[in-house]
């Protein structure tokens, strides 16, 4: 019978949750790195014993844990993210333009075939790679080429938070940060050029053409549809057909547009989940009540799915990692919360459990599906 | 033989119980300590200051002999009692956070 596997990063420690195809009995395995923030936490699909944690404290900086063995042993490995020349400057919040500093990663993407390669998402906002599981990390500094100077942190700090690999065309990779936005390349990084054209932030950016200064909270794509993706904005939910050339907004039904995570479903790739935030100054569930809205139809007709859920008095909040699907069938899907607690649904969304309640505020949640 | 202590995170990182006893080749200064530790524990370089300026991380701070040392430079004598092993050289987490 398969199995799944769930990655919690959390604000104190790291944690896997381990349960049959069945989803119903689970283990608790942690806290691993207790006291630390786990900012993302993920497995290698071609390797899945391969697991990367991007552990962090701001009072010891950076660390990078690697385990080859599913999480029963870890090793850390380089933690040394060192900008390529010169950095040079970004926006900063007063107009002026501030040197890049390297403060955290937020997100580790590993190849879909290769366990030792892995891209890095840092704060201040940059993309690293290595290709010897850890040991050397280099930064792929085209990236910065593309109007970077007009970049600004967001409340949260300017976070590279996303990375998204074609499976089908290696050299293409989409990365969003906040806030600038979302960027491909079309040549395994060497060269990168801004993918905003359709989003809106008439209060940030005044310019309707604005290229970048975006912020962007996720995007998300479903393998078998590289050039659809989906994205939760700041404000706003949005799509593209093509590659990012340029996203239209499918908002339509949802309470407030407003929020952090967005998933695709494993086997329906028209199949998107979000979770409402009443509003960026509220980071909380409009109504005090939980709920993941479920659109069937890429976009635009959103149903509420609570079943499980609190639906009184409940001001948690989902932040942009911590959603997740597995590929068992039917496809489960996951997420975390502020307040500690692990949802999971393993019927698509209909009914929700908690698989655990009183976690640390959840940073992020990833699932691996296993034989 | 100079003691360090380490703060908690740092030994679970290092993956060390108690002190860390450090052999010093040449005059016991806070770079020299430093360079020894981390040689020693690999794992903890850019942990306790910065892997290309060496400055130390803001909320780190080192103490010997009820001295505060953190803002010294790293050419600072450390004093005799610490460099024979008496009194331990403590780097310390900072108390911040609120």
């Amino acid at each position: 019978m398969s199995r799944v596997r769930v990655l919690v990063g959390t604000k104190k420690g790291a944690f896997i949750l381990t349960a049959d195809g069945r989803r119903e009995q689970w283990e608790v395995s942690g806290p691993h790195f207790a006291g630390w923030e786990i900012y993302h936490f993920k497995g290698s699909a071609a390797h899945p014993d391969r697991l990367y944690a991007s552990q962090t404290s701001g009072w010891f900086g950076q660390v990078v844990q690697r385990s080859d063995d599913g999480g029963k042993t870890w090793e850390a490995v380089s933690n040394e993210f060192k900008y390529d020349g010169v950095p040079g400057t970004h926006q900063w919040y007063d107009g002026t333009q501030h040197p890049w500093e390297f403060k955290r990663i937020w997100h580790l993407e590993p190849s879909y075939t290769d366990p030792d390669t892995v891209y890095a998402g840092a704060e201040d906002a940059a993309l690293f790679k290595t290709v010897d599981g850890g040991r050397s990390w280099q930064e792929l500094p085209g990236l910065r080429s593309a109007k970077s100077h007009l970049w600004q942190p967001g409340a949260g700090g300017m976070g590279l938070h996303t990375i998204i690999l074609d499976a089908k065309r290696p050299e293409r990779i989409f990365i969003a940060i906040s806030a600038a936005g979302v960027f491909r390349t079309d040549d395994a990084g060497k060269t990168w050029n801004p993918a905003n054209r359709g989003l809106k932030s008439p209060y940030e950016l005044p310019d309707p053409d604005a290229e970048v200064g975006h912020c962007v909270h996720r995007i998300a794509m479903h393998p078998s549809r590289p050039d659809v993706l989906f994205m939760q904005k700041h404000w706003d939910v949005m799509r593209t057909d093509d590659a990012g050339e340029s996203w239209n907004e499918v908002s339509g039904n949802l309470p407030s547009d407003f929020g952090f995570p967005i998933e695709v479903h494993a086997h329906e790739p028209e199949t998107i989940y979000v979770v409402p935030i009443k509003s960026d100054s509220e980071h909380f569930p409009p109504d005090g009540k939980l709920r993941v809205y479920r659109s069937r139809t890429g976009g635009n007709e959103w149903e509420a799915l609570t079943r499980g859920l609190p639906q009184k008095d409940c001001y948690v909040n989902v932040l942009r990692d911590a959603m997740a699907v597995d590929s068992l069938e039917p496809c489960g899907v996951y997420f975390g919360t502020t307040g500690g607690q692990v949802y999971m649904s393993p019927e698509s969304g209909e009914t929700w459990n908690p698989i655990v309640r009183d976690l640390p505020a959840v940073f992020s949640v990833e699932v691996q599906s296993l034989p | 033989m100079i003691r360090v202590v380490l703060p908690f995170h740092l030994r679970t990182l290092a993956r060390v119980d108690g002190d860390v006893q450090l052999e010093i080749e040449g005059p016991a200064t806070l770079g020299s300590v430093l360079d020894a530790l981390e040689a020693r524990y690999p794992v903890l370089r850019g942990a306790i200051r910065d892997h290309a300026t060496l400055l130390r991380r803001p909320f780190v701070r080192f103490y010997a002999c009820k001295e505060d040392l953190s803002l010294e430079p790293p050419q600072t004598r450390l004093p005799a009692e610490v460099a024979n092993g008496e009194e331990p050289f403590l780097i310390v987490g900072a108390m911040a956070g609120g």
